[in-house]
C-alpha cells in the first residue's frame, strides 16, 4: 500500500492528500448547518428540522439541491464579473488555510516554518469577498453591510493578530505543529491558563471577524436585510454560506490549536499508561474543535446583538489595550522561565 | 528547476499585466482590485525567492489592512470619471518628464550594468530548515536596532498627528459616547429605589368588611 502510494507522482500525492482535507470538511460544513438549526432549536424548545432523512439528516442535502435549483439573479447595473467572483474570493482562503492545519503530530499538507503568519494573512483576505459583493451588486443594504463588515473586520484582526503575537512569544515559534509540542504536559500546561486574556479576545475576535452573532451587523436581518448577500440567491448565496461556516471551523479548530493543545491528551501521561484512546490523537482535536464549534452557537442562541459602535469601542479601546499588556506580561514571564510553563 | 522557472514566469506576467491594469481602468475600484493581485503575485515571487516571510507579510498588512481600506475609501467616493480626465493632454509633457525620469532611476539602479550574477553572486542555498522570520528578526533588533525604532518612533508621530488632525468635535453631533453608556450603573443612573411608610391599616379592613358584606349577600 505504501509502495503504491509512493509510485504515485508528487501532484497526484498532493492533490488526494488536498481532497482527505476538503471533502471531509465540506461535509462537516453541511452537518454544521443542520446541527445549528437543531442546536439552537433544542435552546430555544422547537425541534429543528426533523422532516428529511431520520431526524432531518439528509435535511443540509435537501438544502444543497434546493439550493443549486433555484436561478442566480443578477441585478440590474450590478458589475457582472465582480458579482459573481465575490463568492469564490470569500471562500477560497477559508480553504486555502487548512494547507497550513496539522491534524496530527507531523500529519500536514505543507510544514512551513511562517504557518501562523500564513493564516493570518489568509483569513485577513476573506472581507474582500464581501466589500466586493456589497459593491457589485449595487443595492444600498449591500454595500452598507460591506462598510460595517469592512470596519468590523479591520478593528478585529488587529486584536486577533496581538493575541496570536502572545502564542507565538510563549510558544518561540510560528509553526502550528512547534506550538502544539510546546503545549506537551497536561490540561494545566496548555497555552489558554497563561494566557487566559488573550485566549478570550482570540475567541470573541474570531466571532467577530466571521460575522457571527453576537457580531453579526454585517447582515443585521432587522436592519440592512441581509448585509453584504442580499441580492445573491441560488448557489451564490450558498457558496457565501459554505464560506462562513467553514470559517467558523477554522477559528475553532485553531483554537483548539493554539490554546487547547490540540491533539493533546488532556490527562497527563504518568496517569494514562497504554491506553490508546486517552493518548494523544487526532480524536482530542476534533473533540476541541466539535467544542468550539458548539460555543459558536451557544452564543448565538443567548446575546442579543451588539449594536455597531460599540462593537467599535470594544475592538479599539478594551481588545487591543488587554493583547498589548498581555503580550508584556508572557514576554516577561518566559524571559524568567516562569514555572510550569517555561521552566525549561 | 524548470518548474520554478515557470511559476517565475507565470507570477511576473500576472504581475505585470495587473499593474498595467492599475492605470489603464477607468472604474477606480477595479484599479484598486488589480492593484490587490498585483501584490499578491509580487508575494508569489517573494516567496520564490525563498523570502517567505516578506510574502507573507507583504499580504498580511497591505492586501489585508491597507487595501481593504483603500478599497472603502474607494467605493465611498462619487468619483467623475470624465472630471478627472478632462486635463490628459494639458497634463501630459509634465507627466512624460516625470515618467521618462523614473524611468532613467530605475535604469540607473537596477540596470544591467548593475545588476546579474557577476555583481551579486548567488546565494548558497539554504535547507527547510533555515528560518526566514528568525534571520530578520535577529538583523532588524541587533545591527539595525536604532533605525527600526527610529522607523517606530516616526510611524507613531505620523498616527498621532493624523488622528489630530481629523479629530474634531462637532456639537451639532447627537453621538453617544459607548463608554459613558456601558458606565451607567442601575443603581442611581437608571431607576431610583424610593422609601415608602407603609399604608395604615384602616384601608384594608374597610375593603375586607366590604367584603364581608357582600358574602353575606350571596
Amino acid at each position: 500500500m505504501i509502495e503504491l502510494w509512493n509510485a504515485l507522482p508528487v501532484v497526484i500525492q498532493i492533490l488526494l492528500k488536498i481532497l482527505a482535507i476538503l471533502l471531509p470538511l465540506l461535509a462537516m460544513v453541511a452537518y454544521y448547518t443542520l446541527a445549528e438549526r437543531k442546536v439552537i432549536g433544542y435552546i430555544q424548545v422547537r425541534i429543528g428540522p426533523n422532516r428529511v432523512g431520520w431526524r432531518g439528516s439528509l435535511q443540509p442535502i435537501a438544502d444543497a439541491v434546493k439550493l443549486m435549483m433555484k436561478e442566480i439573479v443578477i441585478p440590474t447595473k450590478a458589475d457582472k464579473g465582480l458579482f459573481l467572483m465575490a463568492p469564490m474570493i470569500t471562500i477560497a482562503p477559508a480553504m486555502a488555510a487548512w494547507a497550513v492545519f496539522p491534524f496530527d503530530e507531523g500529519l500536514v499538507l505543507a510544514d512551513i516554518n511562517a504557518g501562523l503568519l500564513y493564516l493570518l494573512a489568509l483569513t485577513s483576505l476573506g472581507v474582500y469577498g464581501i466589500i466586493i459583493a456589497g459593491w457589485a451588486s449595487n443595492s444600498k443594504y449591500a454595500l452598507l453591510g460591506a462598510m460595517r463588515s469592512a470596519a468590523q473586520i479591520v478593528a478585529y484582526e488587529i486584536a486577533m493578530g496581538f493575541a496570536l503575537v502572545g502564542v507565538l512569544v510563549a510558544a518561540g515559534s510560528l509553526n502550528l505543529g512547534a506550538i502544539v509540542a510546546a503545549q506537551e504536559g497536561h490540561l494545566l500546561t496548555w497555552f489558554w491558563l497563561p494566557l487566559l486574556p488573550l485566549f478570550g479576545v482570540y475567541l470573541i475576535a474570531g466571532i467577530a471577524e466571521t460575522n457571527r452573532a453576537p457580531f453579526d451587523v454585517a447582515e443585521g436581518e432587522s436592519e440592512i436585510v441581509a448585509g453584504f448577500h442580499v441580492e445573491y440567491s441560488g448557489m451564490a448565496f450558498a457558496v457565501f454560506f459554505l464560506a462562513e461556516y467553514a470559517n467558523m471551523i477554522l477559528i475553532s479548530a485553531l483554537s483548539a490549536l493554539l490554546f487547547m493543545g490540540g491533539w493533546l491528551s488532556p490527562l497527563p501521561a504518568s496517569w494514562i499508561g497504554d491506553h490508546r484512546l486517552l493518548s494523544d490523537g487526532f480524536h482530542w482535536l476534533l473533540l476541541k474543535t466539535f467544542f468550539f464549534m458548539f460555543v459558536f452557537l451557544w452564543l448565538r442562541a443567548t446575546f442579543p446583538r451588539y449594536r455597531y459602535d460599540q462593537i467599535m469601542r470594544l475592538g479599539w479601546k478594551v481588545f487591543i489595550p488587554i493583547t498589548i499588556v498581555w503580550i508584556l506580561v508572557v514576554a516577561l514571564a518566559v524571559l524568567y522561565e516562569l514555572p510550569p510553563w517555561w521552566s525549561v | 528547476m524548470g518548474f520554478e522557472k515557470f511559476l517565475f514566469y507565470v507570477f511576473a506576467a500576472i504581475t505585470l499585466y495587473s499593474s498595467g491594469m492599475v492605470i489603464t481602468r477607468r472604474n477606480p475600484v477595479h484599479a484598486v482590485l488589480y492593484l490587490v493581485l498585483a501584490f499578491i503575485s509580487s508575494a508569489a515571487l517573494w516567496i520564490l525567492l525563498e523570502a517567505e516571510f516578506l510574502g507573507i507579510v507583504l499580504v498580511l498588512v497591505y492586501v489585508g489592512a491597507v487595501m481593504v481600506l483603500f478599497l472603502f475609501v474607494v467605493m465611498m467616493l462619487d468619483i467623475e470619471i470624465d472630471a478627472l480626465r478632462a486635463g490628459f493632454i494639458r497634463y501630459l509633457p509634465l507627466g512624460a518628464v516625470i515618467a521618462v525620469v523614473l524611468a532613467l532611476e530605475i535604469f540607473l539602479v537596477v540596470g544591467p550594468g548593475h545588476f546579474g550574477l557577476q555583481h551579486f553572486p548567488k546565494p548558497p542555498p539554504v535547507g527547510s530548515e533555515f528560518s526566514n522570520t528568525e534571520a530578520l528578526g535577529l538583523l532588524l533588533y541587533t545591527v539595525y536596532v536604532y533605525p527600526f525604532e527610529i522607523a517606530a518612533v516616526i510611524l507613531l508621530v505620523a498616527i498621532i498627528a493624523a488622528i489630530r488632525l481629523t479629530l474634531r468635535h462637532r456639537p451639532v453631533s447627537k453621538y453617544l459616547d459607548p463608554a459613558a453608556q456601558v458606565r451607567v450603573k442601575k443603581g442611581p443612573d437608571r431607576i431610583r429605589i424610593v422609601q415608602m411608610p407603609t399604608e395604615g391599616v384602616a384601608g384594608p379592613t374597610a375593603s375586607a368588611g366590604a367584603g364581608a358584606k357582600q358574602e353575606s349577600t350571596e
